[in-house]
């Protein structure tokens, strides 16, 4: 069949010619993002979580108007004192305000999570995407690397730094957690990128000549966010619960400073655990509310990102 | 149309101040890694040694089974893939070697329109992103020219000028098919390559998809290399055709003489197997026997000569070289050697 002839010149744009759909909205177009927050706030549990979470994270920003008490001071004439006006919730061995140290040490728990997660994040989208993108040699190199550090057992591993290192600072601390914890997520990227790769869109991207760089960062990781951000989450909630473990046996960030891990290491006491339970159970419920509630949001947003995998 | 069979080159890769794309001797082998240490153990002979030139604003059609190596010739000519051995020409320019940089230049004369409307659209950008991605990279119009641009395109293809601010889920097929194509048009490329660009629509969407490609190449004077497996829509819009067989040209000549006077036995069998509405006019059918042979170990001789109702000794000897037998007639089988 040849091709109509009247064709030849310009369209004229002012009269063009009438679209073949017409049932096709004109408009309240959702962007893919949209919609994934919208599935995201129609789940209660991950709501929840939303709500909990901030309650402990403002609980924690404004813990110099919730208390007058300084977390650090301690008080050798209340050593081990029960709820009283004064101290809602007591005292700890050295004498410091218990409630003081509870609202504090969320802010220790908070920020190791979040800085370790931001910084798993850096290494973990570079390494996946050169690895995923790239693929051959580069990707042989940085996979096996990363089955190494995966081979290191990682509590002998902290611990042996830890034991090294005279002054433990909250950054050595998120260091030591982030570089143990980043070949996770970079396999991730890794085999997210790789499935990408192959795609057709990914294709037409190189034949209108995009970079690389434009190629990963405009069409790769929009297309790994999900992935990438429930699985974030889902590290951060286990950062938490390794900065609060080796604090629980005195591994972690150290005394005077407050956090979950190191209060609850006064449970360790028979005499505390028995006679004063508003010593311990705050911070324990602390850790156990942050990190449910982390893995809740976590989840949402698995659910969100990708529908297909909704049990509901 | 502008080509007609008088002007058609003699040799199939002649030289000519007409030819916008040549392709001589192409090969792409796809090595199969095997055993512990991950050696060569073998290739995939997707493309083997095929030599074609398409005339500027001709549309030669691709056809072939799945298989046949079609879609890899096409990415091989717009350098998605590289090619194992072989010279690809764009405006009488080597481009078989440039290095990435150089051809994002090049890259704006020639486009490529992919066969699954769902997969070959980004699906996080906008429409109005889609299209005016390739004009950020090639162009260097201000942000409000290239928002002119994106709707003049979508208005083009039949869309709205609003579409711009939604994205591909809230589209079917048909009308994502429309974006890519606007897609691809957006830097007013001279050379696009429809990858089986109607195989995934409809039958009636099939139609409109094509005429308006067809309607954009005479507004825009662009050269198409399509590529089909099926023979009735390379009919619809092609001046010639070339047939496909594991990786190597059966048959390449003009639309009228493919259609009317198919020479080889396995275009032959191809047209027979195409149905038709007129049932005075029928025709014998030549059902082929077996399927398509592994591209990784194609039959010696003529790779058709396992499937082919008119084999004889000479063909599992030989590999048919493709010959011109009329006017831009070129076949490979041994039938037709003098």
């Amino acid at each position: 069949m040849q091709p109509s002839p009247q064709g030849a010149t310009e369209i004229d744009p002012v009269s063009p010619q009438p679209p073949l759909d017409q049932n096709a909205r004109s408009s309240n177009s959702k962007s893919p993002f949209q919609l994934a927050l919208r599935r995201f706030l129609n789940n209660k549990l991950a709501v929840l979580g939303i709500v909990v979470l901030l309650t402990i994270i403002l609980a924690s920003i404004f813990a110099p108007l919730l208390t007058d008490l300084d977390p650090t001071k301690s008080d050798l004439m209340k050593i081990e004192n029960g709820p009283s006006s004064e101290h809602i919730l007591g005292t700890d061995g050295s004498g410091r305000d218990n409630f003081a140290r509870l609202l504090y040490g969320s802010r220790i728990s908070l920020i190791v999570g979040f800085s370790a997660m931001l910084f798993t994040l850096i290494i973990g989208v570079t390494l996946g995407s050169i690895s995923g993108y790239y693929g051959g040699k580069v990707d042989s190199l940085i996979m096996r690397f990363t089955d190494l550090v995966l081979a290191l057992p990682f509590l002998v591993l902290a611990l042996t730094i830890i034991a090294l290192v005279p002054t433990i600072t909250t950054a050595l601390f998120v260091c030591i957690i982030a570089l143990t914890i980043w070949p996770n997520l970079t396999r991730i990227i890794r085999g997210t990128f790789l499935s990408l790769r192959e795609q057709e869109f990914v294709l037409g991207a190189r034949a209108i000549g995009a970079s690389d760089f434009r190629i990963i960062f405009r069409h790769f990781i929009p297309n790994a966010i999900g992935p990438i951000i429930v699985n974030a989450t889902l590290m951060m909630a286990q950062m938490i619960i390794i900065e609060s473990g080796l604090s629980f046996i005195g591994m972690g960030i150290p005394q005077p400073t407050p956090t979950w891990g190191n209060m609850l290491s006064e449970a360790q006491n028979i005499r505390i655990l028995r006679n004063h339970p508003e010593a311990w159970i705050p911070p324990g419920l602390g850790i156990f509310l942050t990190v449910l509630s982390i893995n809740f949001i976590g989840d949402g947003l698995r659910d969100a990102f990708d529908p297909k995998s909704n049990k509901r | 149309m502008a080509t007609t069979l008088e002007e058609k080159s003699r040799s199939i890769t002649s030289v000519d101040q007409d030819t916008l794309v040549r392709v001589e001797n192409i090969k792409k082998y796809f090595p199969i890694k095997g055993g512990i240490l991950k050696h060569t153990i073998g290739h995939v002979k997707a493309v083997d040694d095929v030599s074609l030139a398409i005339k500027k604003g001709e549309t030669l059609g691709v056809v072939g089974e799945s298989g046949s190596g079609k879609s890899t010739l096409g990415r091989m000519i717009i350098r998605l893939l590289a090619p194992t051995e072989g010279k690809i020409y764009f405006d009488n320019q080597d481009i078989t070697n440039l290095s990435n940089e150089k051809l994002r230049n090049y890259r704006r004369d020639m486009q490529i329109v992919f066969q699954d409307p769902f997969a070959s659209l980004n699906s996080k950008m906008s429409v109005g992103q889609l299209i005016e991605e390739p004009l950020l990279i090639q162009t260097n119009l201000s942000k409000v020219e290239r928002k002119e641009k994106a709707i003049s395109m979508l208005e083009k293809v039949g869309l709205r000028a609003d579409d711009r601010a939604k994205y591909p889920h809230e589209f079917s097929g048909g009308q994502r098919q429309r974006i890519s194509i606007a897609r691809a048009l957006a830097i007013s490329p001279k050379f696009v390559i429809g990858d089986e660009p109607v195989s995934a629509l409809d039958v009636s969407i099939q139609a409109q998809v094509l005429n308006l490609m067809a309607d954009l190449q005479d507004e825009l004077n662009l050269t198409y290399l399509f590529i089909a497996h099926d023979l009735s829509v390379v009919k619809h819009i092609s001046d010639r055709v070339a047939v496909m067989y594991l990786g190597r040209i059966a048959e390449i000549a003009p639309k009228e003489a493919i259609y009317d006077n198919p020479l080889h036995p396995y275009t032959q069998a191809l047209l027979s197997s195409v149905p038709i509405t007129d049932i005075d006019h029928k025709r014998e059918k030549i059902i082929l026997k077996g399927d398509l042979p592994s591209p990784s170990d194609p039959p010696s001789g003529c790779a058709f000569r396992t499937r082919c109702p008119m084999a004889h000794d000479r063909c599992k000897v030989d590999r048919p070289e493709l010959l011109e037998k009329k006017n831009g007639h070129f076949v490979a089988c041994h039938l037709y050697d003098r």
